[in-house]
């Protein structure tokens, strides 16, 4: 049953120009991003918002206060700067990842100091892990109450130390400008990242000069984008004799905008291609070659190639423990090829034979022309494929239409993907549902995909989705979220309704924190201790009414036969956001998995089904044999 | 594990060992010493830090002290190819009925007394930790009140040298 209940009255969308001309004092006349300023007089925050302007910042996501209101003051003029105000910092800190994640362009999000700068905590880490540029501006208390515990003082620069690619605390109003150019050349070159700059009260008040450009000192800083030519000639090698050859792809071929160039090295080297849950969507799911994702809910065949490969090419790629398994039974017996832009990634958790420090585009690029002018004959690749393809067959990604009748989550999250298509952007939250976003939805181009990989943040799907309507606003946005997650951060789709952001929200509503509780059904002898969250029960919140009270259409969904109609029915909105409650059944589970701590010749295609091919005495790598298992 | 000598070009620059040490803590490494200085190039400091870890986690360590912006260079010194150096200050206790064997061992270790009290004296002394440890043993008998130690200090031996603009 949908219940479409009466539209809220239709609201304006984000202000016009004439608006804002109307509604701001005298804005500068001068509305352009000019390259070069000779010193002019400027206030510390005059400075700040001019060298936001000038390094091409398009938007900032924040909440004003005390310590930040001087920078508040200038950005209010600025015409080449817009601000989405959001309703809570963490909110400000996962758009501006989703709108770097969308857009390849440096995210920004500001905040006040002390509890408005921790509240960006968690994002600061999230992009950290998921190595996504984003600058972060938060206000500081005046220099001579630093360190005295005074309101609202927080050493934000000392917590946000290991989270953080660089941050720094500017003491002189003059180092403003140089402080921004440094923090969005350190967000996005190398291996990108969050930096903050942090700015007391007084440096934002202070008298000073503001010129432009900035010069950067940066003695320490020099990131090696160019590999070097003889690992380059040496991983060709191994390529051309590789018999089993697996492409590891990672994020980093997304943030180098690689993918040409990645299609190209496929159709070279003709090696299986498998994209890990930060790459999805960077070499087409539609692909013969594309074996999906690797990892603890990778797919059988995935999964199984590396684990049987005789050389694995990691391009961009970490060997993060959620794609190894337990490292020492990884891929006993591959060589690895592995390039990265960050050299300490190189070795961390596999040796490398050939290590490669570089940008992924000019690795990939230069290994592909390496490969073109060998002449090296190369192995036949067919037995290989002949191999993968009967993984493939037999071990298709799937799922069971619940027994109860209930709602297939991953029908609804399946069907979504159908009816939005490629084209669209979707951004999930941290679960089962993000799992299933991963599997069942076809990404054929990069950035279409945005999730919280490495930290696993539950309420990131929301303001990101947001972050990332905001950088491509001609783009269909959904959301694909837990009722979990979606009740951590949805307080954004009031942002979303008063700023004109018309995402659309699938929350795949199964009334229990799902993921946690599949391991509690598998792991804890089915004790579900603190995994219901009353969302089915009770109805609370009743999220159509929620959505309602946020500004958004609320549309409720459940049962298969009208699962189109509503995602149809939400495609057709686009005046504001969209929120559908899909009500699915809770004892749906991610398949396959690999289950924690142990390895990946381990993995479940489904429960109690463990394909065998780790077992030489059925002969290893030639013979796939299914069995069912009784567990427990 | 090893104990290695990690010399360190870094910028002088608020919170520089904040983000050492704490890297070091992170990621599970134990700093056996750290000593912090200027150098020849102003706004340059260095950092010599004893750490003990295997050869692979070192190798680690330099990787990722390495991407600290602030961090310039790295170079790992070998105790055959470089001078390393710690200072002691040891104050013992020494009446005039053994002062004059205390000043014997402290000559003896090319030691020497910066401060005389009626009932004790304060010996200074620079050297290898092997040294300083065994200049130790030797004043334990008399008594020792209260000991000071720095952190080790190394630079290469021969004419090159480690430049910040390199």
């Amino acid at each position: 049953m949908t219940t479409a209940r009466p539209r809220p009255a239709p609201r304006s969308g984000a202000p016009t120009e004439q608006q804002d001309a109307e509604a701001q004092p005298a804005p500068r006349p001068a509305a352009t991003r000019p390259a070069r300023v000779d010193p002019t007089p400027a206030t510390g925050a005059q400075a700040l918002v001019r060298s936001l302007e000038s390094v091409g910042c398009d938007v900032v996501f924040g909440i004003p206060g005390g310590a930040i209101l001087p920078a508040y003051d200038p950005l209010y003029d600025s015409t080449l700067v817009r601000h989405i105000l959001v309703r809570h910092e963490q909110g400000a800190g996962h758009a501006a990842t989703g709108y770097a994640q969308a857009t390849g362009r440096v995210g920004v999000c500001i905040a006040t100091s002390g509890p408005g700068a921790t509240n960006l905590v968690t994002p600061l880490a999230d992009a950290m892990l998921d190595s996504v540029p984003i600058v972060a501006i938060t206000g500081q208390v005046g220099r001579k109450m630093i360190g005295t515990d005074a309101f609202q003082e927080a050493d934000i620069c000392g917590i946000t130390l290991p989270i953080t690619k660089h941050n720094m605390l500017v003491t002189d109003p003059a180092d403003i400008p140089r402080a921004i150019t440094e923090a969005f050349h350190i967000a996005s070159t190398g291996r990108p990242g969050p930096v903050l700059v942090d700015l007391p009260k007084d440096v934002l008040q202070a008298q000073t000069t503001f010129s432009w450009p900035a010069e950067m000192e940066l003695p320490g800083y020099r990131p090696t984008t160019k590999p070097h030519g003889k690992q380059i000639r040496e991983a060709a090698r191994l390529v051309a004799q590789a018999s089993r050859p697996v492409l590891y792809v990672g994020g980093g071929v997304v943030k180098a905008e690689a993918s040409a160039e990645l299609m190209e090295l496929a159709r070279q080297t003709g090696a299986p291609v498998v994209t890990t849950l930060m790459a999805r969507g960077v070499f087409p799911d539609s692909h013969p070659q594309n074996l999906g994702m690797p990892g603890m809910h990778g797919t059988v065949a995935a999964v199984a190639a590396m684990q049987k490969a005789d050389l694995l090419v990691a391009l961009g790629a970490r060997f993060d423990d959620r794609v190894t398994g337990d490292l020492s039974t990884f891929a006993t017996g591959a060589k690895i090829v592995h390039a990265d832009i960050d050299p300490a990634e190189i070795g961390k958790n596999r040796v490398a034979d050939v290590p490669i420090v570089g940008d992924a585009r000019e690795v990939i690029g230069e290994l592909t022309a390496a490969l073109r002018a060998s002449d090296a004959a190369t192995p036949d690749l067919t037995p290989w494929w002949n191999q993968l393809e009967s993984w493939r067959e037999t071990f298709p990604l799937g799922y069971d239409e619940p027994a109860d009748g209930t709602l297939s989550p991953e029908y609804v999250i399946e069907r979504i993907g159908k009816l939005a298509g490629p084209e669209a952007i979707y951004a999930a939250g941290v679960g089962q549902h993000q799992m299933w976003a991963a599997q069942f939805i076809g990404y054929e181009h990069p950035r279409t995909w945005l999730n919280s990989g490495g930290a696993g943040t539950m309420g990131y799907g929301v303001p990101a989705a947001m972050g990332a309507k905001v950088g491509k606003p001609d783009t269909t946005v959904w959301c694909i979220d837990g009722d979990g997650c979606f009740q951590m951060t949805n307080q954004e789709l009031a942002t979303c309704a008063i700023e004109g952001i018309p995402i659309k929200v699938a929350v795949i509503n199964n009334g229990n924190l799902g993921m946690v509780r599949q391991w509690q059904t598998l792991f804890y002898g089915e004790r579900y201790s603190n995994t219901e969250l009353g969302t089915h029960k009770h109805r609370v919140p009743d999220f159509v009414l929620l959505a309602e009270a946020l500004g958004c259409e609320g549309l409720r969904c459940e049962s298969k036969d009208d699962v189109d109609r509503v995602i149809n029915e939400a495609m057709a909105i686009d005046d504001r956001p969209v929120v559908i409650d899909f009500t699915v059944g809770a004892d749906a589970q991610v398949w396959p998995m690999v289950a924690a701590g142990t390895g990946n010749d381990q993995i479940m295609a489904a429960r109690d089904i463990r394909p065998l091919f780790d077992d030489p005495e059925a002969g290893g790598a030639d013979e796939v044999v299914t069995t069912v298992e009784e567990d427990r | 594990m090893s104990t290695h000598t990690l010399s360190v070009l870094v910028e002088d620059k608020p919170g520089v060992l904040a983000r050492i040490s704490g890297l070091f803590s992170r990621r599970g490494y134990n700093i056996q010493s750290l000593a912090v200085g200027p150098t020849e190039e102003v706004g340059i400091s260095r950092m010599t830090i004893c750490v003990s870890v295997d050869e692979f986690p070192l190798e680690q360590v330099t990787k990722q002290l390495n991407k600290l912006v602030n961090v310039i260079k790295i170079v790992e010194l070998e105790p055959t190819t470089s001078v390393q150096r710690e200072l002691v200050m040891l104050k013992v206790r020494a009446d005039a009925t053994v002062r004059s064997q205390v000043l014997e061992v402290t000559q003896m270790f090319r030691a020497k007394v910066v401060d005389v009290a009626p009932d004790a004296v304060t010996v200074e002394a620079t050297g290898t930790a092997d040294k300083l440890s065994a200049l130790r043993r030797m004043l334990e008998p008399y008594g020792i009140r209260e000991i000071v130690q720095s952190g080790m200090v190394a630079l290469s031996r021969g004419p090159r040298a480690i430049a910040a603009n390199r």
